[in-house]
């Protein structure tokens, strides 16, 4: 890992490594939504409807990895004080942001004619609205302190803390949602689920870690040359 | 120990010397009900039914608001610095945390009946309401501290401190209103209580931990 | 109906299927093109520097 604090080794893994995420996202996503819309059946109560949840719940798994691998990368950049590992994580935290927010949107579009309202107070989908505000505070914190490197400091503490509130959170939104409704909402995990089923889930969360990693790195490898630009620019200034 | 006791000393002074403040957030907390009902509308049984759930928003609203004040003198006169030479930074947090909490959620404990009794609060669940008040303010005091201590000296702290401490908060909030719901509909709240103490347990250590940290971080850009 | 007619009809729920795997499509790809923007501009910006900082040593 400290191999990579050399900025230049970095960007040369990102580029030989993103070509081939890009490729595997590619492939894999499209598989998925094949597997997902042509060839999983109907479900017998929820009838294609069903089919939205080859997004959302991979979508859910990304924004809970998401936040769990910026708490993992700021852990990195807090105690073994990796350069780059900053850097990485804010990198990151849009990519999640976005896939909370599809996993909300998809799960209204599959809420609505299943239950009838376009928001379910469900234990996953509340989770989920939770984590998309821990996202916001997060990607706020980078740009809230006239020094760069302040904002990434705390941004990397309030993910730690925000990663360790997350089991009691999701514990605590549970709590709430079971007081009046003892049914989960989204409860398509029973003891058997149709492999077909299963299939594309995994697909498409596949083509969604490959996705991530390549645009993980793709922006990191952005935020690397911002950075050397802007010491660049400090520099010419100074003369 | 001694140490201790005179940043104890100085904090209470200062509480004392600016106590408009923590009224103000008091008498937030009494408006914030008040607008509530407003929402609400004048229909008496329901806003007994939403009584808890007002009183504890109200609360955490009023909490969250006045925790940008915890650093903020000491960054304005350079006092920080001093603190953190002076005593161990746990300890420093602990204090601040504490007489934060003198500042609001003590307070707010004393206020809390003045609008049980405006939403008819059923007798049987006031001393639920007190003592979630009692177990769960403490844990937002530190959490507060927290998140006071990862933002300070940030821009827009004022709106960036409750984006920040809000969904950190919302474990204390739905324990807390579920332990009055609870015991309004004759369920047993003492599980519910325990898990606000249990709460207020892991805030400690979690608190200590992560607001030194972060105090360090704003010690060393500063 | 034909199996491409079932297929975008997705049982009567189509109005909710095809916005859902649209607008994650649209976000995915939206999220490359915009990463991909901001990082040729930040090339671009860094030779602009680069070639700043070159003439200043050139030409003390």
């Amino acid at each position: 890992m400290q191999r990579f604090a050399n900025p230049g080794r970095f960007l040369r893994l990102a580029d030989a490594v993103m070509p081939w995420a890009a490729i595997a996202a590619t492939a894999l996503i499209l598989l998925g939504l094949y597997l997902g819309l042509c060839v999983a059946p109907a479900d017998y109560q929820q009838g294609d409807t069903v089919r939205i949840m080859y997004v959302h719940v991979p979508a859910a798994w990304m924004a809970l990895s998401g936040y769990v691998f910026i708490a993992v990368v700021s852990a990195v950049a807090l105690v073994w004080r990796h350069p780059l590992a900053h850097l990485v994580a804010k990198a990151a935290s849009p990519l999640g942001a976005a896939f909370t927010f599809l996993a909300l949107v998809t799960g209204s579009l599959w809420g609505k004619p299943t239950w009838g309202t376009w928001w379910v107070w469900d234990g996953r989908l509340t989770s989920v609205l939770v984590l998309f505000f821990l996202y916001l505070g997060h990607m706020a914190l980078y740009g809230a302190f006239d020094d760069e490197r302040r904002g990434q400091k705390a941004a990397a503490i309030l993910a730690l803390v925000g990663a360790v509130n997350l089991p009691i959170i999701k514990f605590s939104v549970d709590w709430w949602t079971t007081l009046h409704q003892p049914a989960s909402v989204f409860r398509l995990e029973g003891p058997t689920i149709d492999p077909q089923m299963l299939w594309p889930l995994l697909v498409t969360a596949l083509g969604f870690m490959a996705y991530f990693l390549a645009l993980v790195l793709l922006r990191a490898k952005q935020e690397v040359l911002s950075q050397r630009a802007r010491a660049l620019a400090l520099l010419s200034a100074g003369g | 120990m001694k140490a201790l006791l005179a940043l104890l000393r100085r904090e209470l002074l200062l509480l004392w010397r600016q106590r408009g403040e923590p009224l103000i957030a008091v008498a937030f907390f009494l408006l914030a009900a008040l607008v509530f009902a407003f929402g609400a509308g004048p229909d008496a049984v329901l806003l007994q039914r939403i009584a808890p759930g007002v009183l504890w928003v109200s609360a955490l609203f009023a909490v969250v608001l006045s925790l940008e004040r915890i650093f903020e003198a000491d960054l304005a006169d350079g006092a920080l610095d001093q603190l953190a030479l002076s005593l161990p930074l746990p300890l420093v947090v602990a204090v601040k945390a504490l007489v934060h909490w003198l500042g609001s959620g003590f307070l707010l404990l004393l206020a809390a009946p003045l609008v049980a009794l405006a939403y008819d609060l059923a007798w049987p669940l006031w001393s639920t309401l007190l003592l979630t008040l009692l177990l769960g303010t403490p844990s937002l005091s530190l959490i507060g501290t927290v998140v006071a201590a990862t933002a300070l000296g940030a821009r827009r702290g004022g709106v960036l401190i409750p984006l920040l401490a809000l969904p950190l908060s919302l474990p204390v909030l739905i324990l807390g209103v579920t332990a009055i719901d609870a015991t309004a509909v004759d369920i047993d709240a003492d599980a519910h209580l325990l898990l606000l103490g249990a709460a207020l347990l892991f805030a400690l250590p979690l608190s200590l931990v992560a607001a030194p940290a972060a105090l360090r971080q704003a010690l060393e850009a500063g | 109906m034909s199996a491409i007619d079932a297929f975008f009809h997705m049982g009567g729920y189509a109005a909710y299927v095809w916005p859902a795997i649209g607008l994650t499509l649209l976000v995915l790809l939206g999220f490359v093109v915009t990463s991909v923007i901001r990082l040729r501009r930040t090339r671009r910006h860094l030779a602009a520097l680069e070639a700043t900082r070159s003439r200043q040593k050139a030409a003390p």
